[in-house]
């Protein structure tokens, strides 16, 4: 017993340790490390309960990288992302800039702004798809002076992408502008009063001290708008059952969505894992190599102490 | 927001200006929740109206000419009788999962926190590990796991999984450290054993952690619906948001019942949501941090 410890007090207390985070380290491996573990193995076989399970090398990985329908799903997701990061920083910014201020009803604009994200993406997605019929929902009779009354947006294979971003700006905006609340309280206040007797402009003390000073906030917002972009299901699960799952011609096929249908409709347990590795490669390797980049341009106060 | 320093208040042309900005911002936020609202208490004959409204006539689009919310409440329960049990296995869904994590984690977060034991610092680094696995990367291996142990359409497969946690581990051992080892030394010297210890001591100290997870926890089980939607499939475990896709897919379910669905489906969390908001906020403070 003296790996445990040195005295008798510090073996007792080890085991104590030990004891304290047994349910939680078993569970966490038995729920999450196994079937981790499972999932990249699995990409190595072909496998569906037809023809069982058999070896197959990197046969799996090289299909995938010839999948026409996956690279389409990759390409859809790159697409949304570009809607999605840029409104969802722009707007969450503005909102949180502007509420950054004493003004009345501040927690009644906080609510409404809040309220989204604890709303289920399901019900919100079928909300959103009502608000998107055709020339019954409330899109198309708000822009029917610009002739959109009539507009398919979720049958049109150019256009089925703009919903889904919307709903998915819509639900993390209060999200992210709570993160930016939290940087911009966080801006020491002796800056602006430097800038000040220097005859700094609002918009000058905006550009050069506050925006920079955010980087790090809108960095996390861009990662984690990213990593959720790269996980997107229920929104398309839903916006698109009515009238073809994954959009016409997979226009609205998300990288998830493929996984699902390959995995539980299509019962390919290898080639599912085998997508499900190469969706988790994509989402690590980005995320490592923003790590690495923010260190070239994020502002951090304790390098500047350093 | 007691303090803001003077050159920090505006003039109050860009005052106005920002009330006018906020107040359209939340406007466009609050109004899918009007349309859910408002379509869910409309007669059928009212939904494929064609009202070629302004804007500033929205209003008339958003208030039934003739409110029906009772039939419409009544014929939902028809087409979907289980609907009460759906929101039910949700709750129970919510209730076990809220109630294991919260043992397993600060059973976890007390040891990792204060316990020195062989292999303690890989341990947390391997938990901590799975913080950056999403759920889709293993589902198929989770799944197929579920199916083994002959859990599939069970509350086991739905709750046992979600019982465990990287996140509210991480959550409190950093809110035990934040808690001076004196406190704990005292109740020791009276003969208190950990466990007495992290009830007496630890956990009344750390409730604001202890909501802000509990806010989390639930509103992100309730929300739930890739795992529910792959493990568990028959009316008697099916949970609300699955509920509520089934009947989005078919095409004949009329917009006004699945707007009501929808409605009965979020009013739970928009009510707990506007009771424990300081919480809710907190806890996005919390993840933010984390993540």
């Amino acid at each position: 017993m003296t790996w445990l410890g040195k005295t008798q007090l510090a073996r007792r207390k080890a085991l104590w340790g030990l004891a304290l985070i047994l349910p939680n380290t078993l569970g966490l491996l038995i729920f999450f490390g196994l079937p981790i573990l499972a999932s990249f193995l699995t990409s190595f076989y072909h496998w569906n309960p037809f023809e069982g399970r058999e070896y197959a090398g990197l046969s799996n990985f090289i299909e995938l990288s010839k999948d026409e329908v996956f690279r389409k799903s990759l390409w859809n997701t790159l697409k949304l992302l570009a809607m999605v990061i840029p409104g969802q920083i722009i707007l969450s910014l503005g909102v949180a800039i502007l509420l950054n201020q004493r003004l009345y009803g501040r927690v009644i604009f906080r609510t409404a702004y809040f309220l989204p994200v604890v709303t289920s993406t399901v019900a919100a997605s079928i909300v959103w798809t009502w608000i998107f019929q055709p020339r019954y929902g409330l899109v198309g009779n708000l822009l029917e002076p610009f002739g959109l009354r009539d507009t398919a947006w979720l049958t049109r294979p150019n256009l089925v992408l703009i919903p889904i971003a919307v709903v998915t700006v819509w639900q993390r905006l209060g999200f992210n502008m709570i993160l930016f609340l939290a940087g911009l309280q966080s801006v020491p206040r002796i800056l602006h009063e430097a800038a000040l007797i220097d005859g700094a402009t609002p918009w000058q003390r905006f550009r050069y001290i506050t925006l920079p000073m955010l980087s790090p906030t809108t960095f996390l917002v861009a990662v984690l708008s990213f990593i959720n972009g790269f996980q997107i299901f229920d929104q398309v699960f839903i916006m698109t059952a009515r009238t073809l799952r994954g959009g016409v011609n997979g226009s609205a096929r998300t990288p998830a969505l493929y996984l699902y249908e390959k995995g539980f409709q299509d019962s390919e347990f290898g080639y599912a894992s085998t997508i499900a590795l190469a969706l988790f490669v994509i989402i690590l390797s980005v995320t490592i190599f923003q790590l690495r980049i923010q260190r070239l341009w994020v502002y951090y106060e304790s390098e500047d102490a350093a | 927001m007691k303090d803001t320093p003077h050159w920090a208040i505006l003039p109050w042309p860009a005052k106005i200006i920002s009330y006018g900005l906020l107040a359209f911002g939340a406007v466009v936020m609050i109004l899918p929740f009007l349309w859910m609202l408002s379509t869910a208490c409309k007669p059928p004959q009212e939904l494929n109206k064609l009202p070629r409204l302004k804007p500033w006539e929205l209003h008339q689009m958003l208030i039934p000419e003739n409110a029906v919310c009772r039939e419409n409440y009544d014929r939902l329960y028809e087409r979907v009788p289980l609907f009460n049990d759906y929101l039910r296995n949700s709750a129970l869904m919510t209730l076990g999962r809220v109630l294991g994590q919260f043992i397993t984690c600060t059973l976890a977060g007390y040891g990792f926190a204060r316990f020195r034991f062989p292999g303690r610092n890989i341990l947390f680094a391997l938990c901590i590990a799975l913080l950056m696995v999403p759920l889709q990367a293993f589902i198929i291996q989770e799944f197929l796991l579920i199916r083994d142990l002959g859990w599939r359409d069970t509350f086991y497969g739905l709750i046992v999984p979600g019982t465990f946690s990287a996140f509210a581990l991480f959550m409190f051992r950093q809110a035990f450290l934040q808690i001076p080892v004196e406190l704990e030394e005292a109740a020791e010297l009276d003969g208190a054993n950990p466990l007495q210890i992290l009830w007496y001591v630890m956990l009344p100290l750390t409730t604001p952690t202890i909501a802000a997870f509990v806010v989390i926890t639930v509103q992100a089980t309730w929300n739930d619906f890739l795992w529910p939607l792959v493990v568990s499939n028959s009316p008697d475990t099916r949970v609300i948001t699955v509920g509520l896709a089934l009947l989005q897919g078919q095409r004949d379910t009329p917009w006004n019942l699945l707007m009501m669905g929808s409605l009965l489906a979020t009013l739970p969390m928009v009510i707990l949501f506007m009771i424990l908001q300081r919480y809710f906020i907190e806890g996005v403070s919390m993840t933010g941090v984390q993540r």
